[in-house]
C-alpha cells in the first residue's frame, strides 16, 4: 500500500467507523425497548436502500472525467469536511457538547419506550422498524458519500470499499457482542482527525480538479495534513480562553492527543 | 398536492443540511476559491496556494460566528 493508499485507507476507515458507531446506537435503542425483529427488517431494509443508491451512483462517479470529478468531490468533500472540522473544534473547545453515546443511547431507549406500538406490513412493530432504518440510511449515505469520493478520486474503489467494510463490520461485531453503545470508543477524537483528513483531501483535490500544481504531486498531502491538524488545533487552543464554564475543553482529546 | 410539495421541500432540506451543513459560507467561499484558483491557474502565477488561504480565513470565521450564538 503506498503513502497515498495508506492516508486513503486511514480516512475511509476511521469516518465509516465513526458512522457505525453512531448507526449501532440507534439499532441497539431500537431493538432493547422495542422489538430486536422490527430493529432487524429496518437495517436491512437501510441497507437495501444504500445498495440501490450505491449502484446507481457508483457507476455514474466512476464515469466522471477524473479532472471534473476531482473539481467536484473535492469541493464537496472541502465543504463536507469543514462542517466535521468546525463541529470537531467547537467540542474540543468547550463551545458544543461532546458526543456522547451513553446520553443519545439513553434518550433513543427513552422515547423508544415511550412511543405507541404499532404492526404494519407484516412488521410486528413500525416504530422500532422505522428507528433503525432511519439510523441505518443516514448514517450509512455519509459512509456511501466517504467511500464514492475518496475511492473515485484515488482510482481506488475498492481499497475505499475495503476500508469501510472492515471499519463496519468491525464496530457491528462489538456491538452485537456487548450489546451496549460503544461509549468507550474514542468518538470525539476520531471525529477530530476524521475532519482534518476530509478537509486535507478537499484542499488537494480541489485544487487539482481547478488546475493548480501541487509543489511535490502527491507529497503535498504530507505537508497539507499536518498544516490542517495543527491549524485546527491552534484554534481549539484559542478558542478555549473563552468557553462557557459548565463545558470544560475535551479531556478526551487532550488525553488522546498526547499519548 | 400539499403533501408533495411538503415531501419535496424536506427531500431538498435533508440535502442541504447534507451537503451545505450549518454555515452556508463556508460553502460558498470554497466555491468561489475553486473559480479563483481556476482563473489563477490559466495565468503564470502559482494558484495552488489559494484553497488552503481560503480554509485558513473561513474556518476561524464560521468558528467565532458559531461561537457567538
Amino acid at each position: 500500500m503506498t503513502g497515498t493508499g495508506g492516508a486513503l485507507f486511514a480516512a475511509v476507515f476511521l469516518a465509516c467507523a465513526v458512522e457505525a458507531v453512531e448507526a449501532v446506537t440507534i439499532v441497539l435503542a431500537a431493538g432493547t425497548a422495542r422489538d430486536w425483529k422490527s430493529a432487524g427488517y429496518g437495517v436491512g431494509a437501510g441497507l437495501a436502500v444504500l445498495a440501490v443508491i450505491t449502484a446507481a451512483l457508483g457507476p455514474a462517479v466512476t464515469a466522471i472525467p477524473l479532472g471534473a470529478l476531482r473539481l467536484l468531490v473535492g469541493g464537496l468533500l472541502l465543504i463536507f469536511g469543514l462542517q466535521w472540522l468546525r463541529k470537531a473544534v467547537l467540542r474540543a473547545s468547550g463551545h458544543k457538547d461532546l458526543h456522547d453515546e451513553d446520553a443519545i443511547f439513553a434518550r433513543e431507549l427513552a422515547a423508544a419506550k415511550s412511543a405507541e406500538s404499532r404492526s404494519r406490513f407484516s412488521v410486528p412493530d413500525w416504530y422500532a422498524f422505522t428507528l433503525s432504518f432511519k439510523g441505518v440510511l443516514l448514517e450509512g449515505l455519509e459512509v456511501v458519500f466517504i467511500v464514492l469520493t475518496f475511492g473515485a478520486n484515488a482510482h481506488d474503489v475498492p481499497l475505499a470499499a475495503l476500508a469501510a467494510a472492515v471499519a463496519v463490520a468491525l464496530v457491528v461485531l462489538v456491538g452485537l457482542a456487548i450489546r451496549a453503545p460503544l461509549a468507550k470508543v474514542p468518538e470525539n477524537t476520531m471525529k477530530f482527525v476524521v475532519g482534518t483528513m476530509l478537509t486535507s483531501f478537499g484542499i488537494f483535490w480541489g485544487a487539482e480538479g481547478a488546475d493548480a500544481h501541487w509543489p511535490g504531486d502527491d507529497a503535498a498531502l504530507l505537508v497539507i495534513v499536518p498544516c490542517v491538524a495543527l491549524y485546527a488545533l491552534a484554534l481549539v487552543a484559542v478558542l478555549r480562553r473563552s468557553a462557557p464554564k459548565p463545558s470544560a475543553p475535551s479531556p478526551e482529546l487532550i488525553t488522546e492527543g498526547s499519548r | 398536492m400539499n403533501t408533495l410539495i411538503k415531501r419535496l421541500k424536506a427531500f431538498g432540506a435533508f440535502w442541504y443540511d447534507f451537503v451545505v451543513g450549518d454555515d452556508w459560507r463556508v460553502a460558498v467561499v470554497v466555491l468561489l476559491a475553486l473559480l479563483a484558483t481556476f482563473g489563477l491557474s490559466k495565468t503564470s502565477v502559482a494558484a495552488w496556494w489559494l484553497m488552503p488561504f481560503a480554509v485558513a480565513i473561513i474556518l476561524p470565521v464560521s468558528l467565532w460566528r458559531a461561537r457567538r450564538r
